[in-house]
């Protein structure tokens, strides 16, 4: 279990804008009637994106008045969940996999990096650009070490490519997502052993 | 080794096509009419006679599982099938690569298997990370709609429904009853069984979950036969096996094998050998974070299967194969593992939201030294007080790799204590347990 408490700056007012709310009454209709409350985390993850990036408490009470569900039941969701930010976060929030299997492969030194050059965790650069986390296992063990920025898994990384992968989102340029080195997703790097020949 | 026209995952490394399109050219979609005319107890007596056991890391029975769904709804209730896809054990990233790479074989596996247990509606569950993967899903999803193969009066026979919903990081939502909780839009905290979800699941309907792979292979088995299936892997341990091989090999990947494929084929086919070559190997976690380490000498030749593992007092989990070279500091190793379970803890059963961060401080001064010998026995007994006595198998997969590391390595535990004792430090007062 982790601590996690709202932030102590909120803003005052949150709506979904329209798109969104379109987007919300389709999302609800995939579950049966009176079971609206299934569609909180779908509604919490796109009210957190339209936020930028972090889930304020007013948010969280209109997700909840939307799908008719006590305050304090979205509450206890957005705090149990962890990919809820309940702080701000920067414009780059890079989530570091630091488990086990990452880790014998150098996440370590990718948590050096960021140390270095953004700070602590949870801390926004100066420029608003970046934030980083140590998260629990992202789930592309093959592709170790890895980090998560935004949307985007990027993989395979060293030190080194991480810290071009930074300079390359910090100054806007297009980044590759995925593998950082040469290699078709989760096949071997040396070339595939398997299903080698054309499709069937 | 299995040979190409084997393996059930043609596009596992997304050379091809993901789409529909490319999937029926692969072999997706095809008579799946015909399948289920066939009925539904001929599907699950061929599942039986597969032996697929389960692929979320179990290994229950698949066919089994079906038959324990309502043949038909007495009292009202709709049936529900909820797929696994939180895939989210350490080491295991197998589940990403069918939803992005072949979601179809998922879907269609979903129809047969809804159609199996008597189920018109149902959810793929998605960790909340995989976003692109989900979208995939979604979009493959859309196809298989516009295709007419899915909704209502569909091409294949049988009206079904199916949705992707998501969650939000939370590991213990791959606990099936957790899963349905989150899924009802509450903390993923798992129920109490019994009544097992077969009876009272989703919304209180019976409901069976299954892990991705499991359901994804399904289509294949019914059109190859139970007997093509069955034929591959020691007898209890059937089928194919996605691998995923990640830590201190030469190329870390994820392959589709033959059950019982020996570690060190497994290793050298593959995946280019250990790191530094055979004599450089230490232990290996055969089956993702949750299953004790084996050392080298008893994994090298082990044949990689649910029951050989077992034997070793470890298990297949779900296939996820953490190796690790002489170069890993194997205490602080599994002290990391503590913490994702301590970080992971629901909180709901206090053996388990205690023991976790107990287990993971005391590793972590055991990783410096800092600790005394005897309390490598209290660290043993903790573990065995939070085995077992926890409503989900979290405590119990919290226990097991400290159960290991103390099996196979409390020579390693002493000589960091006496190394620390041999050595004065300032700082060395304990910490109290928070």
């Amino acid at each position: 279990m982790a601590v996690r408490r709202l932030a102590a700056e909120q803003p005052k007012s949150f709506s979904f804008n329209k798109k969104n709310e379109e987007w919300a009454k389709k999302q609800i209709a995939k579950y049966p009637e009176g079971r609206q409350a299934s569609a909180v985390i779908p509604l919490l993850w796109q009210a957190q994106k339209q936020a930028g990036g972090w889930l304020p408490e007013v948010a969280m009470r209109h997700v909840a008045d939307m799908l008719g569900m006590a305050h304090i039941r979205v509450l206890e969701v957005a705090t149990f969940y962890t990919m809820f930010n309940l702080e701000p976060v920067g414009e780059h929030f890079i989530q570091v996999c630091g488990t086990t299997p990452c880790a014998l492969r150098g996440a370590e030194d990718l948590i050096k990096v960021c140390k270095k050059r953004i700070g602590e965790q949870r801390e926004v650069s100066k420029d608003g650009k970046f934030s980083w986390l140590e998260v629990e296992c992202l789930g592309a063990c093959v592709n170790a070490p890895m980090v998560q920025i935004n949307d985007d898994y990027y993989e395979d990384l060293t030190p080194e490519l991480l810290n071009k992968l930074m300079d390359n989102l910090a100054s806007g340029k297009k980044v590759k997502v995925g593998p950082q080195v040469d290699r078709q997703y989760s096949a071997p790097s040396g070339g595939l052993t398997t299903l080698k020949g054309e499709e069937k | 080794m299995l040979a190409d026209k084997d393996r059930i995952f043609q596009n596992l490394y997304g050379v091809h096509d993901w789409g529909l399109k490319g999937a029926m050219k692969r072999g997706a979609w095809d008579g799946t009419k015909s399948l289920i005319t066939k009925g539904r107890d001929w599907i699950i007596n061929e599942m039986k006679a597969s032996g697929l056991r389960g692929r979320g890391g179990a290994g229950f029975p698949t066919g089994l599982k079906w038959s324990f769904m309502p043949k038909e709804s007495t009292d009202g209730r709709p049936s529900y099938l909820v797929v696994n896809a939180d895939e989210s054990e350490p080491g295991t990233c197998k589940d990403r690569e069918i939803m992005r790479h072949d979601p179809h074989l998922l879907i269609e596996g979903c129809l047969i298997a809804g159609f199996a247990m008597n189920a018109h509606v149902g959810y793929i569950y998605v960790r909340g990370e995989y976003i692109h993967e989900r979208e995939r899903m979604e979009a493959a999803i859309e196809q298989a709609y516009e295709a007419g193969l899915l909704g209502k009066k569909n091409k294949c026979g049988w009206d079904f429904d199916l949705y992707v919903h998501h969650g939000a990081g939370a590991y213990i939502c791959g606990e099936e009853t957790a899963l349905l909780e989150s899924l009802e839009g509450k903390k993923g905290m798992p129920r109490l069984k019994p009544p097992f979800p077969a009876n009272v699941g989703l919304y209180g309907c019976p409901t069976t979950v299954n892990n991705v792979e499991s359901i994804a292979v399904a289509p294949d088995i019914l059109r190859r036969g139970a007997g093509w299936f069955a034929s591959f892997g020691r007898p209890n341990n059937a089928g194919t096996k996605l691998f995923c091989v990640s830590g201190h090999v030469n190329q870390p990947c994820n392959v589709e094998e033959a059950m019982s494929i020996p570690f060190r084929e497994l290793i050298d086919k593959h995946c280019g050998g250990i790191r530094g070559g055979w004599d450089n190997l230490l232990a290996c976690i055969p089956g993702g974070s949750s299953v004790p380490i084996v050392p080298a000498a008893q994994i090298i030749d082990c044949p990689m299967d649910f029951d050989a593992l077992k034997e070793l007092r470890s298990g297949l989990g779900t296939a996820a194969v953490i190796v690790m070279d002489k170069s890993t500091d194997v205490v602080r190793a599994i002290a990391r593992i503590s913490y994702f379970y301590k970080h992971e803890s629901c909180g709901q059963c206090t053996p388990c939201r205690e023991g976790t961060g107990w287990m993971w401080r005391v590793l972590t001064r055991m990783a410096e030294g800092r600790a005394q010998k005897k309390e490598i026995d209290l660290l043993l007994d903790v573990a065995g007080q939070v085995e077992g006595h926890t409503i989900c198998a979290l405590g119990d997969a919290a226990a097991w790799p400290v159960q290991g590391l103390i099996r196979h390595f409390r020579h390693e535990i002493e000589k960091r204590i006496d190394d620390y004792a041999a050595n004065p430090h300032s700082d060395s007062v304990l910490v109290a347990a928070e």
